[in-house]
């Protein structure tokens, strides 16, 4: 590409009262400008376009929500001594969940020991999880009250829908700290 | 053996010349990256190590067996962990290569580490070769890159959640992490989930893991490799004993 180091010799004055050098170097500059423009553009639209390229529109995921019924699946009645009604089982083994009621709210246990990451049992007699692992035990709300697990089972989001059933979001996770968050339980 | 072939390919003589020593090193694409001439001190192995040598034989071992370990590898979950143990138990030399493999990549984490102590022990990153030091910081991190791509491959429990913790830990990378302070995207947009491709370890993951693990990753080492070596030559040859 020519430029201004080898320039092209021209006519300082014409006849006709133009100058030739100044029209050929502006043209050349506005050529060069929208060349290099041009390149960078195709560049620049090009590096978004792949870097877009890396964010896919559809994924084959599971959902991370399913719904659980409406709160007439999870009735009143008499409370154990930790305050529980009734721990249903209904969406362990598919989910990994116990939706546990207590006599004022509802919330969705993540059954995993807090210890390791096993996966407790529940023992509806004795009003207990017990993880088979390293003998971690927890009261019917989750509560650890002996072996190593550290804290009480993790909790996960749950909602009710506008036409009454209630949701359970597994990619929104509280620990015990967080067991006051509006979302972590269903007023009922 | 001078016939028209052999010259068309190697452009000088055999006779033992300062010329023709010249020529062997000038006129082969792999070898011009090196000196010349090798300075005798170059060879004290209690000042270099050659812990860059051994490195580089080693990123060498991982390719060459890792080429061979892809003609049995599918990079899908259904069948990424039966091939590993497929070719643990009945590949012919599957589990000794598959060790190579293993044992190699540990092996040059642990030698670019102690290439870098010798250089710093020796003072060998400062000028004129603190550019490249540089190169060879990124190259550590590129190094550490392919460990972790490839710590994903096995698809057993060890490799799900060891990759599950690391990207959590990109979540929480400042304005691009969707957990990171001041984060500016959410977790559809952010660099977990261009690493994921999606949101949790997955199909896409153990797929874009693999293209970085076996291919993008190691042409970048590559071409840094090439340029490391040649920066040697350039930059003053290799750091000698004071």
């Amino acid at each position: 590409m020519a430029d201004d180091s080898n320039p092209i010799p021209v006519q300082q004055e014409c006849p006709g009262g133009c100058c030739k050098k100044d029209v050929s170097e502006s043209r050349r500059t506005l050529m060069r400008r929208l060349g290099w423009g041009a390149f960078f553009t195709t560049l620049a639209v090009s590096a978004a376009g792949t870097l877009r390229f890396f964010f896919p529109r559809v994924l084959f995921e599971p959902p991370t929500t399913f719904k659980i019924g409406t709160l007439e699946n999870y009735p009143q009645g008499t409370a154990d001594k930790y305050g529980v009604v009734s721990v249903s089982e209904q969406f362990m083994e598919a989910q990994r969940v116990w939706i546990v009621r207590e006599s004022d709210k509802i919330y969705a246990i993540f059954g995993k020991c807090t210890h390791l990451g096993c996966t407790p049992k529940w023992f509806p007699d004795d009003r207990q999880y017990k993880c088979p692992c390293h003998g971690s035990q927890y009261y019917s709300n989750g509560e650890n009250f002996a072996g190593p697990a550290p804290r009480p089972m993790d909790r996960y989001a749950i909602t009710k829908l506008e036409d009454g059933r209630i949701m359970v979001d597994k990619s929104v996770l509280f620990t015990v700290t967080q067991f006051d968050d509006p979302r972590c339980f269903l007023e009922a | 053996m001078a016939t028209q072939i052999w010259k068309s390919i190697f452009r000088h003589d055999f006779e033992d010349t300062p010329a023709n020593r010249g020529k062997v090193i000038r006129s082969n694409v792999f070898l011009h990256l090196h000196p010349l001439r090798i300075p005798k001190h170059a060879m004290k192995i209690r000042f270099t190590w050659c812990m860059g040598g051994i490195t580089f034989f080693a990123f060498l071992v991982e390719c060459i067996t890792g080429i061979l370990l892809m003609f049995y590898y599918h990079p899908v979950i259904e069948y990424a962990y039966m091939d590993m143990k497929y070719l643990q138990f009945d590949v012919p030399f599957g589990q000794i290569l598959r060790n190579i493999h293993r044992w190699g990549a540990h092996l040059m984490v642990m030698t670019v580490m102690l290439h870098m102590l010798r250089v710093f022990l020796t003072s060998s990153y400062k000028p004129p070769r603190e550019f490249n030091w540089v190169i060879g910081v990124l190259l550590l991190t590129l190094t550490l890159l392919m460990s972790f791509t490839g710590y994903l491959l096995p698809w057993d429990q060890l490799a799900y959640w060891a990759i599950t913790v690391g990207t959590n830990m990109g979540a929480a990378t400042p304005f691009i992490g969707v957990e990171g302070p001041f984060s500016l995207v959410d977790k559809f947009t952010d660099v977990r989930f261009v690493l994921l491709g999606g949101t949790t370890v997955g199909a896409n993951a153990l797929l874009r893991f693999y293209v970085a693990h076996v291919i993008a990753i190691p042409a970048v080492v590559f071409v840094g490799c090439a340029i490391h070596f040649w920066r040697i030559r350039k930059d003053g040859g290799i750091s000698r004993p004071l």
